[in-house]
C-alpha cells in the first residue's frame, strides 16, 4: 500500500524527522501559513512535478485558484481529493535518502547520496560512486554510527553530519517498524538556517504486514483518499464478484483483453505460460485469469458463462498445469455447465480442455460424454494452446 | 541422489494439526518421508496420521531426533515457529505458509545464516527428490506424484509451485528423470533461490542439467547470469521464462507477488537476453525444454 505524501510525512514527524509547516487543502480553505507555498497534489504516484502536480503560490487568492485547479485535473490517471500546501523551504543543500530490501543479499539496504532532488536511477547509472549503499540487520536496525559512516562516505563532513545521521537512523527505524518495502526521502534538505527537513516522502507499506498496522490498514479503507481513473472494467468487476461470492478456491485476477478466445487458465505460473503460448501461436485472448485451489463447480460455471457472455467470444480454452489439490472432474463439470448456461454446445465452444491430475479419469469420462476435445498430461501447455488456436481459427 | 534432502532425512511438521498440514503429512508419509513428530503448542498427546504431536519443538526433537522442519502455521506466527526450529538446531526449514511479511522472512534468514541452516520458502509447495523424499505439498498425493515424477539426472528449480510438477511431468512423459525438484517460493525474498541452488546442483555428481522456471519481476535471473559467467559454471541450465506478455503491461500485478514489472527492469525480454549472453539455454516454448535437454545429453555423451 503506497501512502500519500502527507500520510508518510505524518509518520516522519511522529518520529522526530522535521517536515515543512503545512496544511491540507480540499476546497475553500482558510490558509494559515507563510507564503510562498508549495502546493502538491496528493496522488499515490511519483513524477508529479513533471506532470504539473506541483505549483508555487505567492498569495492566498493564487493558492485557492491553484488548489482548485489541481483538484479538478486528473494526473496520470488519478484525481486527488486534497492538496498539500507547505511553506517553501529556503534550501542550502539537497540529499537523497532511501531504505529498501536487497532481494539478492536478502537484507535491508540504506541508500544515501549528497545529490538529492534528482532522478536517482540516472545518477546511479552515470556516477555510481555518488550513490552510497549499506546493508544492515533487520533485527538490529541501522545504528547511529553506521548511519554516520554512510553519510561520511557520501562526502559530507562538518555541521550537518550529526543531524543527517540521526535522520537516516530514524528513517531506518521507521522502515522496519512500519513494515515498509520502500521508504524514500527525496529531497532531504538542509535549510539556510541549518535545519534538516524532509521535503518529499514515498513510503510503501507491505500489504502482507498490514495486519500489524491497523491504523494504516484503516486509511486504505477510507473513502475518498483519491480517485483512480483506471477503474476495472465492468467485465472484470463481475468476474471479481463471482470469485468473492464463494470462498472455495480461486477464480480470480481476471483481466480483460480485446481478443476473441476466452481463457480459463491456472494456477499462477501456468496462467502466465498458457497466456504466452496462446499469443505465440497467433491466438488473441479475450481475458487473463488464474484459477486454482480447488474452486467449486458453481464458481467455475459462473466464470465460464461470464467469459462466454462477452460479445464475439465463442470459445473458451481450459488449460491448467498438472493439478494435485484441484479436482479435474469438478473443473470439467463447472466448465460444461457454464457453456450450457451460455446456450452453447460444449463440443464446439470448448476449444481444448487440458487439466491433468487429481480425479482425471472421472473428469475425462464427463468430457467424453459431451464430446469435448480434451488432452491428457502427455500434451504440454503450449501444445494444448496451439491445438486450441488452430481449432478456433479453423 | 539429490541435493538439499534425501531419504535418510528425519522431519518434523510445525502446525501439524492444521487441516492443510495434516493432509500433506499423510502424503509425505505415503511417499516414504520419515515424518517423526509434529508440533502444535497446546496439542501435545494428539496424533496426526500416527505422528505424535508435541507442545514444543524441543520436546519433539528430544524424543525423535530430526534435522528438518516443514512449517505450516498462520503468517503472523511463521517467524516465531522458524526461530523455534533454528533455536533447536534444525538445519533445514521449509516454510509453506504464504503472505509472510518480508521483514519476518529477512529476520528468519539472518538467524538461519548464523546457524548455517538452509531455508526453502516461504510460499513454497516444497520439494521432491523422486523415489527418495517429498517435503511439503509438492505433487500432491502419492499416486499423483508417481505419475509426474521419476528419478534421473535433471534438477528443477521453479518460482511457481504448480509449474514444478508441470516441468517434472513434461520430463517424465518424455523419459527424462529428475534429481531434486525445488519449488523455491513465489515471494521476492526466499530462503533459497536460483543463486543458492545452482551451485548445489553443480556440485551434485548426479545432476547433469537443471531446468529453471522464471517469471518477470526481481533481478535474481540477472544475478544468476552474472554468477554463471563469473564462476564459470559448466552445468547446463535450461530456463523457461513465463509471462512475456507482462512486458507490455508495466505496473500490473500478475501471479506471484514477484511478477511486477517496472519499466524495463525485471522484464522477461531483458532476462532472456541476459541468459543467452551467459550461455544459459532459453526454451522459447514450454515443450522446447525437452529437445534442448536431449541435445545437451547428446553433447555430454560425446564428451565422455
Amino acid at each position: 500500500m503506497r501512502l500519500l505524501e502527507f500520510e508518510a510525512k505524518e509518520i516522519l514527524a511522529r518520529h522526530q524527522i522535521a517536515v515543512p509547516k503545512s496544511q491540507l487543502l480540499s476546497g475553500s480553505d482558510q490558509i494559515d501559513l507563510k507564503f510562498p507555498l508549495v502546493l502538491k497534489v496528493q496522488i499515490p504516484l511519483g513524477g508529479r512535478g513533471k506532470a504539473g502536480g506541483v505549483l508555487v503560490a505567492h498569495d492566498e487568492v493564487q493558492a485557492g485558484e491553484m488548489a482548485a485547479g489541481l483538484l479538478a485535473t486528473p494526473i496520470r490517471g488519478y484525481r486527488a481529493t486534497c492538496v498539500l500546501a507547505e511553506e517553501q523551504a529556503d534550501i542550502s543543500a539537497e540529499y537523497y535518502l532511501a531504505l529498501t530490501y536487497d532481494t539478492v543479499a536478502k537484507l535491508p539496504l540504506a541508500i544515501f547520496s549528497a545529490e538529492g532532488g534528482v532522478d536517482i536511477e540516472e545518477l546511479a547509472a552515470r556516477e555510481p560512486e555518488k550513490v552510497c549503499k549499506r546493508h544492515f540487520s533487520a533485527r538490529e536496525g541501522l545504528m547511529q554510527h553506521q548511519a554516520r559512516e554512510l553519510i561520511v562516505q557520501a562526502g559530507i563532513h562538518g555541521r550537518p553530519l550529526l543531524a543527517l545521521g540521526s535522520v537516516l537512523a530514524n528513517s531506518a527505524d521507521i522502515f522496519l517498524r512500519y513494515d515498509c518495502t520502500i521508504l524514500e526521502i527525496n529531497p532531504l534538505v538542509v535549510s539556510s538556517d541549518g535545519k534538516v527537513m524532509a521535503l518529499d516522502c514515498h513510503a510503501d507499506i507491505e500489504d502482507e504486514a498490514l495486519f500489524r498496522h491497523p491504523e494504516i490498514a484503516g486509511l486504505e479503507k477510507e473513502e475518498g483518499r483519491f480517485e483512480s481513473e483506471k477503474k476495472t472494467t465492468e467485465f472484470e468487476a463481475k468476474a471479481a464478484e463471482i470469485d468473492s461470492a464463494d470462498h472455495r478456491g480461486v477464480a480470480g485476477r481476471v483481466i480483460e483483453f480485446g481478443g476473441d478466445l476466452g481463457l480459463i487458465i491456472g494456477g499462477g505460473g501456468a496462467s502466465l505460460t498458457a497466456f504466452d503460448a496462446v499469443k505465440q501461436h497467433g491466438g488473441e485472448p479475450a481475458n487473463y485469469c488464474e484459477i486454482g485451489g480447488n474452486p467449486s463447480v458453481s464458481k467455475v460455471r459462473y466464470l465460464t458463462s461470464h467469459i462466454l457472455s462477452k460479445p464475439g467470444v465463442e470459445n473458451v480454452s481450459v488449460i491448467m498445469n498438472v493439478v494435485s489439490n484441484t479436482r479435474v472432474d469438478l473443473i470439467a463439470r463447472g466448465i460444461i455447465a457454464g457453456v450450457l448456461d451460455a446456450g452453447k454446445d460444449p463440443a464446439k465452444a470448448i476449444a481444448v480442455f487440458r487439466v491433468p491430475g487429481a480425479w482425471e479419469e472421472e473428469g475425462f469420462k464427463i468430457l467424453k460424454k459431451y464430446g469435448v476435445p480434451y488432452v491428457d498430461r502427455t500434451v504440454s501447455i503450449d501444445q494444448a494452446a496451439k491445438f486450441a488456436v488452430e481449432r478456433t481459427q479453423g | 541422489m539429490a541435493i538439499v534432502a534425501d531419504k535418510n532425512l528425519k522431519v518434523i511438521i510445525q502446525g501439524i494439526t492444521g487441516r492443510e498440514a495434516a493432509s500433506f503429512t499423510k502424503d509425505m508419509l505415503d511417499y516414504g518421508t520419515q515424518v517423526v513428530a509434529g508440533c502444535t503448542p497446546g496439542k501435545q498427546g494428539q496424533k496426526v496420521h500416527g505422528v505424535p504431536v508435541y507442545d514444543t519443538v524441543r520436546q519433539a526433537v528430544a524424543e525423535h531426533p530430526a534435522s528438518a522442519s516443514v512449517i505450516s502455521v498462520p503468517p503472523a506466527l511463521v517467524k516465531g515457529a522458524a526461530f523455534e526450529a533454528l533455536d533447536n538446531g534444525l538445519e533445514l526449514i521449509i516454510i509453506v505458509t504464504e503472505r509472510v511479511p518480508r521483514r519476518d522472512v529477512v529476520e528468519t534468514l539472518e538467524i538461519a545464516r548464523q546457524n548455517d541452516a538452509r531455508v526453502i520458502g516461504p510460499n513454497t509447495l516444497g520439494l521432491i527428490c523422486p523415489h527418495e523424499i517429498k517435503l511439503g505439498m509438492a505433487g500432491g498425493p502419492v499416486e499423483d506424484v508417481k505419475k509426474s515424477y521419476m528419478p534421473g539426472p535433471v534438477g528443477i528449480a521453479s518460482r511457481s509451485g504448480g509449474m514444478t510438477t508441470e516441468i517434472a511431468n513434461l520430463l517424465t512423459t518424455n523419459g527424462i528423470g529428475q534429481s531434486t525438484c525445488v519449488a523455491i517460493g513465489g515471494d521476492p525474498i526466499v530462503g533459497s533461490n536460483f543463486l543458492e541452488l545452482i551451485p548445489m546442483f553443480d556440485a551434485d555428481p548426479h545432476t547433469k542439467a537443471v531446468v529453471l522456471f522464471c517469471e518477470p519481476g526481481g533481478v535474481i535471473e540477472e544475478s544468476l547470469a552474472a554468477m554463471v559467467v563469473e564462476r564459470n559454471i559448466k552445468l547446463p541450465i535450461v530456463a523457461f521464462l513465463a509471462g512475456r506478455f507482462v512486458d507490455g503491461m508495466p505496473g500490473v500485478r500478475f501471479g506471484h507477488a514477484a511478477t511486477i514489472v517496472e519499466g524495463d527492469k525485471g522484464s522477461a525480454r531483458i532476462k532472456r537476453e541476459t541468459f543467452l549472453k551467459a550461455g544459459i539455454h532459453v526454451a522459447d516454448k514450454f515443450s522446447d525444454i525437452v529437445p534442448i535437454l536431449k541435445r545437451i545429453e547428446k553433447e555430454l555423451d560425446m564428451e565422455e
